[in-house]
């Protein structure tokens, strides 16, 4: 086991830093049967998110990822832990305060056709914002909505059409301009491309990274596509069953991971640098995020796994300059 | 396609269903005739006439005249508008109380929730009839008091059904995105929420006019609904059971024209809901 040193979020210069976030969610035992259990989704997290940078979020579905994200811009509330935006500790602000903190972190969805409301014109749904915080009303919102429909490379005219006249990536640029809308310093990029045709996701993909030159806005980016992961960060952070396992700048980690969960997930995706360096399946499927396993999370798929895997969770340590891991072999 | 394409495409899709269109003819029908009484009947309603008392359907009274002497079809012309403004004005009310608790219960959750919907298990627990007429005999009957007791023993449906779409519309992720652009509470509820569940509010409505009409037939049948000498269908019914031997058209007409008003609206209702949403359909 290594002596190094455990990972602390830097909060000095970060934009966004979340410290031992816990979140569960209350489930029903089964159909008859009055017992609550709670399904821990996000288990301890700590991460930090520097300005105008790209932080990936990676990992199997019911990872907790998505959580991760809506945790993060306080669409959820974090059973314990605490969550810092410029600075600022999210879980003291209310009512206005937070309303006003809500220009400054915005959201995109996976969905394309539920994150639309299919009953308002397309300007009145980019200038939600803008009503609601008094910046823009009537003519000036429509004028400045046309501008920003161009800006994602739709036409000015889309602005009087309703979400259903548009293609699934014409919507998802939709919901990209509401985000942009308020020129927040972070965007929540909830699997953005995931609905969407490969094609049309290079597209997305490249206006996002072209809006993140233009307006300096951090994305936390939540996906389960290495591809995708590997293309838009800067740092990565690799979660499975609520808890992150590595974390470290992109080029680093996908080059050379350290973890054994990291090493499966790459193996498991040949087209990253032509044939993988190893070959690696996994037997069995993610853990019951009711009643996680004991120690590791991952000992119960893992190839390097030993007994006391199961006794002793591992802390995430820095193994390199930089890079983190939570294991007890590297 | 424009915005208003949903609305014609609901629209073509009811124009297909015979049975819809028909309800629709039957409620149109009287609506206009509610509006232009004086183009269906020149006669008036009020007029006390002792020398035709129960005269039979003739070319001078086509449905006869009543007790009264008076002409049956300008009083049942001048019924349709009281009937059927009752039966909108009742359920008018109905679905304003029953969309502000289904909102607020299905946004809010928790607590609000659990005390309003007690509270609708609480006004489900009365049968409804008695309830307004014990409410009736208490305020005296005149027709805004009838109107606006069937309107508050009317809403728990609505209620409901509001109250279900609102929980399954505030996960959707439009609603989420409403509230990080920092949306109040107010404004996704009126903005985002209510919109989406115009369509199944606008069948309850439908459906809700035809039970409203009935109610108020029935109470001014049982004489505490609309009080004579203003006419309306139900008490007309009424002048009529009283000399049912010898008058059948006093009976007659006007519980048909209740019958078919009733299934108008009905079959107009479930063709909109069949219309709105074609994944509804039978349900």
């Amino acid at each position: 086991m290594s002596g190094n040193a455990v990972y602390r979020p830097d909060a000095n210069e970060a934009l966004l830093t979340l410290v031992n976030v816990y979140k569960t969610f209350p489930v029903r035992a089964s159909f008859f049967s009055a017992e609550e259990v709670r399904v821990r989704a996000v288990d301890g997290v700590s991460l930090s998110l520097q300005p105008g940078k790209t932080l990936g979020l990676v990992g199997e579905s019911g990872c907790g990822k998505s959580t991760m994200g809506k945790l993060a811009i306080r669409l959820l509330d974090p059973d314990s832990g605490t969550i810092r935006f410029e600075g600022k500790d999210m879980a003291r602000l209310a009512g206005e305060e937070l309303r006003g903190m809500r220009r400054r972190m915005q959201i995109i969805f996976q969905d394309p056709y539920s994150s639309l409301n299919p009953r308002m014109k397309v300007q009145d749904i980019v200038g939600e914002g803008w009503f609601v915080h008094g910046l823009a009303r009537g003519r000036e919102l429509r004028d400045k909505a046309a501008l920003l429909l161009e800006r994602v490379g739709l036409t000015a005219e889309a602005r009087n059409k309703y979400p259903h006249e548009f293609s699934g990536g014409q919507r998802q640029r939709i919901g990209i301009a509401r985000a942009i809308a308020l020129s927040p310093r972070l965007i929540v990029a909830d699997e953005p491309v995931s609905a969407l045709d490969v094609s049309v996701q290079a597209q997305i993909l490249n206006l996002l990274k072209g809006l993140q030159e233009e307006y300096g806005m951090a994305y936390l980016f939540v996906s389960h596509d290495l591809r995708v992961i590997r293309h838009v960060s800067d740092h990565v952070a690799v979660m499975y069953s609520g808890k992150v396992m590595e974390l470290g700048p992109s080029e680093e980690l996908f080059s050379r991971p350290s973890h054994p969960y990291t090493r499966s997930l790459l193996s498991a995706a040949p087209m990253l640098g032509g044939a993988p360096a190893e070959h690696i399946v996994l037997s069995g499927d993610i853990p019951s995020p009711v009643a996680p396993p004991p120690g590791c999370r991952f000992h119960t798929r893992c190839f390097r796994a030993r007994k006391f895997c199961s006794e002793c969770s591992p802390l995430l340590r820095e193994v390199a300059p930089g890079r983190f891991a939570a294991c007890h072999f590297v | 396609m424009s915005g208003q394409s949903m609305f014609a495409d609901t629209l073509r899709r009811l124009s297909r269903n015979p049975l819809a269109v028909a309800g629709a003819v039957v409620i149109l029908f009287f609506l206009v005739m509610a509006l232009f009484p004086k183009c269906f009947s020149e006669h008036d309603p009020n007029r006390i006439n002792i020398l035709r008392i129960l005269d039979p359907p003739s070319a001078r009274h086509l449905l006869g005249t009543d007790d009264l002497g008076r002409d049956v079809l300008a009083r049942m012309v001048y019924g349709a508008r009281i009937s059927l403004s009752v039966g909108f004005v009742a359920e008018s009310i109905a679905i304003g109380i029953g969309l502000i608790v289904g909102l607020l219960a299905g946004y809010y959750g928790g607590r609000a929730d659990a005390v309003l919907m007690r509270f609708v298990d609480i006004m489900l627990c009365f049968p409804s009839f008695f309830l307004i007429l014990s409410v009736v005999a208490f305020i005296g009957p005149s027709i805004w008091n009838i109107m606006i007791i069937i309107g508050i023993t009317g809403w728990m449906g609505v209620a409901r059904l509001v109250r279900a779409e609102t929980l399954s519309l505030k996960e959707r992720d439009f609603v989420v995105a409403a509230r990080a652009q920092g949306a109040g509470a107010a404004r996704i509820m009126f903005r985002h929420i209510l919109p989406n569940t115009l369509a199944p509010i606008l069948v309850a409505a439908t459906l809700g006019v035809a039970g409203a009409i009935l109610v108020e037939s029935s109470l001014s049948f049982l004489g505490i609904g609309v009080q004579p000498p203003t006419p309306s269908w139900g008490n007309i019914l009424t002048a009529g059971k009283d000399n049912i031997e010898f008058a059948w058209w006093l009976s007659l007409f006007p519980g048909l024209a209740i019958f078919v008003t009733v299934l108008g609206y009905n079959l107009l209702g479930e063709g909109i809901r069949d219309a709105v949403d074609p994944r509804l359909k039978g349900r």
